[in-house]
């Protein structure tokens, strides 16, 4: 890549002020840096990324709301969290926390898990209890 | 108590916080040198590991093991603590800067406050430095800003702190030796031989091989998980290419840069050669993401799209073999 190639098209990078750094080659080889505002082609694979995530979101709210899956799905999506993470961030084992996501077991999860949970998201325990999806 | 504490930019976390550090310590290295010293240049396909619902590809070593080498290579001697209590982490950092010394820390991404929302993700391998605290806030150079920051204490243990796959643990490193004289022709050599080992081994999920296997899968994907999800993969996968710290080319721009550096050094000519075709190679990597991107835009994606992109990365791993066989031979 020349440096005069580097790419400036817009993106998310842009609306942070940040600028990344790329390798270019300048005019009589030599290599050197040059700052990139955003390149296409990311963008669209980071657009597709988040497109997925939304997905995710939107099936767990659904599951959520069919009485399929306890609150804790769709915080777990909305926290772009996996098990592993989310059993960090709790301190449990992942089989507890998979456990959890069961309506039933949900509902006689006493408040000091609960507030493990409600920590983890950065909301209250009764947002977490309360969550019901329209 | 702050220090002068130089702050350069760089394309890669680790990279820059190994420059930086060295830098400040008397030892001047560029980021290319330190990625070509780490033989960082590399590639993995990790089935079984998911990130981010998609199977885990990488276009450099795991993290830490950069630096490690480079101070392998070079007798540099470096020290390296995780804690189990925050308190005590807190605690060590506080010695640390009062002493003067700039100290890296790995830390998680999601919790980042000056990271853009969309690039924040439970990734928990990034790097940066803490070389002060003023007012209670800790003064930060992380690599990948263009200028320095700062945190405060809470929201540097939410960091150091962050849970998931290679959670810090509140991990905090600095050198503590750096030898007078480095013998920097050796440790080039073997660095470029290493390199190239693990580029050509018989491992089939690793360097050649693994862009082989990837470039089958990308065929048979379509078929076996739908449209949908082979374009998430493809999607994740340029993201691991392109995205904040490789510098274009899933690395090999900087490798490139560092074939130069390394030919000055070596007084060997043919390594420009290389750096250009090197070169070259990573401008068909960008070329691949470009080409993936067009199938991510396109809806209605065809059969033959996925193909073509496969033969191109069926391609890049021949020209990648030949290239580094080559290489072998010219240390």
């Amino acid at each position: 890549m020349k440096k005069e190639e580097v790419p400036q098209d817009k993106s998310n990078l842009a609306s942070a002020n940040m600028r990344e750094l790329c390798y270019a080659v300048d005019k009589d080889g030599n290599y050197t840096t040059e700052l990139s505002t955003g390149w296409e082609p990311k963008t669209v694979a980071l657009d597709n990324s988040i497109a997925a995530i939304e997905e995710w979101i939107e099936d767990a709210r659904q599951k959520v709301r069919n009485g399929q899956a306890s609150p804790i799905l769709y915080f777990m999506e909305l926290n772009k969290m996996d098990f592993q993470v989310l059993a960090g961030y709790t301190r449990l084992w992942v089989w507890r926390v998979k456990r959890h996501l069961k309506p039933a077991v949900f509902k006689r999860l006493n408040n000091k898990i609960l507030d493990r949970y409600a920590e983890a998201f950065g909301i209250t325990t009764e947002e977490l209890k309360n969550y019901k999806p329209e | 108590m702050v220090v002068e504490f130089e702050h350069y930019q760089s394309a890669h976390c680790e990279n820059g916080v190994a420059s930086n550090l060295l830098r400040y310590n008397g030892l001047k290295l560029s980021e290319p040198m330190i990625f070509g010293l780490g033989s960082g240049i590399f590639f993995v396909y990790i089935p079984f590991l998911k990130v981010n619902h998609a199977p885990a590809i990488s276009y450099r070593p795991q993290p830490g093991i950069i630096f490690s080498r480079v101070a392998k290579r070079l007798g540099i001697r470096i020290k390296r603590k995780k804690f189990s209590d925050p308190e005590e982490a807190r605690k060590a950092l506080e010695e640390n800067l009062a002493g003067g010394i700039p100290t890296g820390l790995q830390v998680g991404v999601f919790h980042l406050p000056y990271f853009p929302d969309q690039y924040r993700f439970h990734f928990n391998a990034h790097n940066l430095v803490v070389y002060g605290k003023e007012e209670g806030k800790y003064l930060i150079s992380d690599p990948v800003m263009e200028g320095t920051t700062s945190l405060s204490a809470e929201e540097l243990e939410k960091v150091r702190y962050a849970k998931g796959a290679l959670a810090p643990r509140g991990q905090m490193y600095f050198p503590t030796h750096i030898p007078a004289d480095v013998d920097l022709k050796k440790a080039i050599v073997k660095a470029i031989k290493s390199a190239c080992s693990t580029m050509l081994a018989p491992v089939p999920i690793v360097g050649v091989r693994g862009e082989r296997l990837v470039a089958r899968k990308i065929r048979k994907w379509p078929e076996k998980v739908g449209v949908k999800t082979t374009n998430h993969y493809l999607a994740q996968m340029v993201r691991m290419q392109e995205e904040i710290g490789t510098g274009g080319g899933g690395f090999r721009y900087i490798y490139a840069a560092f074939l130069q550096e390394a030919a000055d050094i070596l007084e060997k000519p043919t390594l420009k050669i290389l750096s250009q075709e090197m070169t070259a190679i990573g401008d068909e990597w960008r070329d691949f993401a470009l080409n993936a991107s067009r199938i991510l835009k396109n809806r209605k994606a065809e059969e033959g799209m996925y193909q073509a992109l496969a033969d191109q990365l069926d391609g890049l791993a021949d020209r990648e073999e030949a290239f580094f066989k080559k290489l072998k031979k010219e240390v």
